[in-house]
């Protein structure tokens, strides 16, 4: 079977690794990955835990197709409670570091405790040992992994590391692995720096540390989704060519481009900050921003970006470790620090993602909370004198400043790092805070998008796109063309799409294969590599017991039905311009049929029927 | 007609099938450690290169092996190392200038790129085409053509 059914739990506290054997009942009923990670932390900590007690705990899993040849099968997850939203976090990320991981032997790592000094895990095979990082500590992710992989003269280790961020408890610090892919969001790198465990590095040698079931019927499978995967528009040709990025464009020219925190659904520099600009020659040296494109462990899609700047430009000038490429602008990261403050400065925004890979920290929740500061100071609320610097909407010199002071917890830099619900609250305007659940929104507008809107209302982990893409039917037509602006259906097309996500997400695979693959194409390679009944069926079941078995554990943290809820400039500010123009969000149509489809009573509480039928 | 592996970083992701693939033709496991091409990232180039053993003609290796465990096929031109008489002593590894045969702890043997018996695991896998099976003679052909295209100065008249 395509588990090692090896779990390391690791004890900060007392110092120690101990092995135990995976729990197979749970791995049937939750695959992997986000699910089973879930099912163990909702199983061994009190949901009203504070995040960053010791109490809490951290999960790094990986997902039964993670470190095969399955296309994308590299994605692992780190699940806690999370520090930003007071909910359940489950933040994935791709690169190489899951699939070395389950080449080392291990599906699961759970750590807990908080370790009296700075440590960092170096995993070695079956061998585990906590090792001492205090010289590691106060390094960037790229120090510390160059530093890992001298001390222990291996180049090959893959290391995943918090940067200043998680150290300072940036409510929304990221863990960064293999340079620039991370587990971004809902602050997971703050309680890994709450523990004092700065990195877990692996190095996995192990020929047959799991076993696929069918290896006959997994080649079979695994290639006819290559195949799809190559064949389709979005992911053949759209996103190796323009990455994520692709949908700058096409999202403001719908009149769904948030701007400015969210006053406008437009922005007038999209183009300058999109994926068509990031492939024309910059006037300046000649050269495009984007070098090449790069693929995750495992990935035939391809979509990442290596961008090099302009070494000309006034953030790095004199900053020659700047000038080499990197990982360059996906577009929720353009977007939320470029559109979100409505600057249109491309290489502005490159280097601040240089940072929030290199410091560890989403760019997301940071680009949408200096969106709210500056319009905290447009109002007159924020003053000058309390920034250090003037901050209107637009501005690239103050965006940089506050990507290379939020990290390092320096000046206004510590309150853009407490998120944009807490900087709005502590200023006496808690409606400008553009979130779900504590957690900012990510780069599609609600009033122009219905169907996203409820997902973001209902996402488990706070206002998230990556819980249920209602973009998919409502902009890309996947799997049928919805109307933007219609309510009706959404919340049963909602749950399909969360269900299938969910499982998705505890698989191994990245969501991305999405634009290309059905259930139907998913299914045969989970069935190929695992053992027992995987039919598409079982699949969406283990899907919804995942969705419930979250909302359960929100519901005993503390959140409520109250908490699934939009911010009031969506629900009674209509878009200004544009297609959308005149439109709100209309949560309330859809919210209570959301309630019934998924079998919850009208407190958003599920029913005893539901949770018997899903054996949660 | 003898083939050769060609390689080309222009279309290299980084995505490592090529890897797995090669690791599942000899140990039927997924295990990017124990592949015999290995992809090189370079990362301020924004580059990634995949590299392995080029099958030379007057191969070090071979030469340089005591027991003569290290033999010329001659189908496809590769150079395979014969397990059973390997004895470890690694020799072999030092001769290489490229680096390209490796010693493996778990089996106390060396191993080498052996052209999968003429037909590359690593070139059927990898999605971008940037691992070719090609005319051992004609390996420049695509490089030839570009140039060809490049330096044909009626092009615009034609």
């Amino acid at each position: 079977m395509a588990w090692t059914r090896n779990v390391l739990r690791v004890n900060l506290a007392a110092g120690t690794c101990t092995t135990e054997p995976l729990n197979m009942t749970w791995a049937h009923e939750y695959l992997g990955q986000r699910g089973l990670a879930t099912k163990y932390l909702a199983s061994e900590i009190d949901p009203k835990v504070d995040p960053f007690s010791p109490t809490n705990k951290l999960i790094f899993v990986t997902g039964p197709l993670t470190g095969t040849m399955a296309a994308t099968g590299g994605r692992y997850s780190v699940v806690t409670k999370g520090p930003l939203t007071g909910a359940i976090a489950c933040s994935n990320s791709g690169g190489h570091f899951g699939a070395e991981l389950k080449f080392a032997g291990w599906d699961m790592l759970i750590f807990e405790g908080a370790s009296p000094k700075p440590v960092y895990l170096l995993i070695t095979d079956g061998q585990a040992e906590l090792l001492d990082a205090e010289p590691l500590w106060g390094k960037t992710v790229w120090e510390t992994e160059e530093q890992i992989k001298k001390v222990h003269q291996d180049p090959q280790i893959r290391v995943a590391a918090i940067g200043r961020a998680g150290e300072n408890r940036v409510l929304y610090a990221a863990i960064v692995n293999d340079l620039h892919r991370a587990a971004g969001r809902s602050g997971v790198g703050a309680v890994m720096g709450s523990k004092n465990l700065k990195a877990v590095a692996v190095r996995g040698t192990r020929t047959n540390a799991y076993h696929l079931a069918d290896p006959e019927a997994f080649f079979a499978a695994t290639e006819a989704g290559k195949k799809a995967l190559a064949a389709n528009g979005v992911t053949g040709h759209g996103l190796p060519a323009f990455g994520t990025q692709v949908l700058m464009n096409v999202i403001n020219e719908l009149g769904a481009l948030p701007t400015r925190n969210h006053r406008d659904v437009q922005f007038e520099g999209a183009q300058a900050i999109s994926a068509e600009a990031m492939h024309q020659k910059r006037p300046t040296d000649g050269k495009a921003n984007l070098v090449t494109n790069g693929a995750c462990f495992g990935c035939t899609i391809a979509c990442g970006r290596i961008s090099r700047m302009d070494p000309g430009h006034f953030s790095v000038k004199d900053k020659p470790s700047y000038h080499g490429a990197s990982g360059g602008l996906e577009y929720e990261a353009a977007w939320a620090m470029g559109a979100a403050n409505g600057v249109s400065d491309l290489e502005a925004l490159t280097y601040a993602n240089f940072l929030c890979n290199e410091d560890g920290f989403d760019p997301i929740s940071f680009g949408a909370t200096v969106g709210a500061a500056m319009e905290l100071y447009d109002l007159g609320v924020l003053t000058k004198e309390e920034v250090g610097f003037e901050l209107p909407f637009g501005s690239a010199a103050a965006l940089v400043k506050l990507a290379e002071m939020t990290a390092r917890g320096e000046g206004f830099g510590k309150e853009i790092g407490l998120g944009s619900k807490r900087l709005c609250a502590k200023h006496g305007r808690p409606d400008l805070s553009m979130t779900v659940k504590g957690q900012e929104f990510p780069a599609y507008d609600s009033r122009g998008l219905q169907g996203m809107g409820l997902a973001y209302a209902t996402s488990n982990r706070g206002a998230c796109h990556l819980r249920g893409y209602m973009v998919s039917p409502e902009v890309l037509g996947i799997p049928e063309k919805m109307e933007p602006q219609a309510t009706e259906g959404k919340p049963a097309m909602l749950k399909a799409f969360q269900d299938l996500t969910a499982v998705v997400d505890s698989s191994g695979l990245c969501i991305f294969t999405t634009f290309a693959w059905g259930l139907a194409d998913i299914q045969p390679q989970i069935q190929a590599a695992c053992e027992g009944d995987w039919s598409g069926e079982r699949l969406l079941l283990v899907g919804e017991r995942i969705w419930n078995m979250e909302r359960d554990f929100n519901l005993a943290a503390g959140l409520t039905a109250k908490d699934d809820n939009l911010p009031p400039r969506l629900l009674n500010e209509p878009a200004r311009t544009g297609p959308q123009k005149g439109a709100v969000s209309k949560l309330g149509e859809m919210l209570p049929e959301y309630y019934r489809v998924r079998g919850w009573t009208a407190e958003g509480v599920p029913t005893a029927e539901t949770r018997a039928r899903l054996g949660v | 007609m003898q083939k050769s592996l060609h390689l080309d970083p222009n279309k290299c992701t980084g995505c490592l099938q090529c890897e797995m693939a090669c690791t599942w033709e000899n140990y039927r496991s997924f295990t990017t450690a124990k592949s015999r091409i290995k992809v090189f990232p370079f990362h301020r180039e924004g580059r990634f290169v995949p590299y392995t053993c080029t099958q030379c003609d007057e191969a070090w290796c071979m030469i340089a092996c005591p027991v003569d465990a290290i033999q010329r096929d001659a189908a496809t031109g590769a150079k395979i190392v014969l397990e059973a008489t390997c004895v470890g002593c690694k020799v072999c590894t030092i001769a290489c200038p490229f680096g390209t045969i490796n010693y493996v702890a778990q089996t106390g043997k060396v191993q080498k790129c052996d052209l999968c018996d003429g037909a590359p695991a690593c070139a059927k896998a990898c999605p971008t085409g940037a691992i070719t099976y090609v005319d051992a003679d004609w390996t420049g052909l695509g490089k030839m053509r570009q140039w060809a295209g490049k330096t044909d100065t009626n092009a615009a008249t034609a």
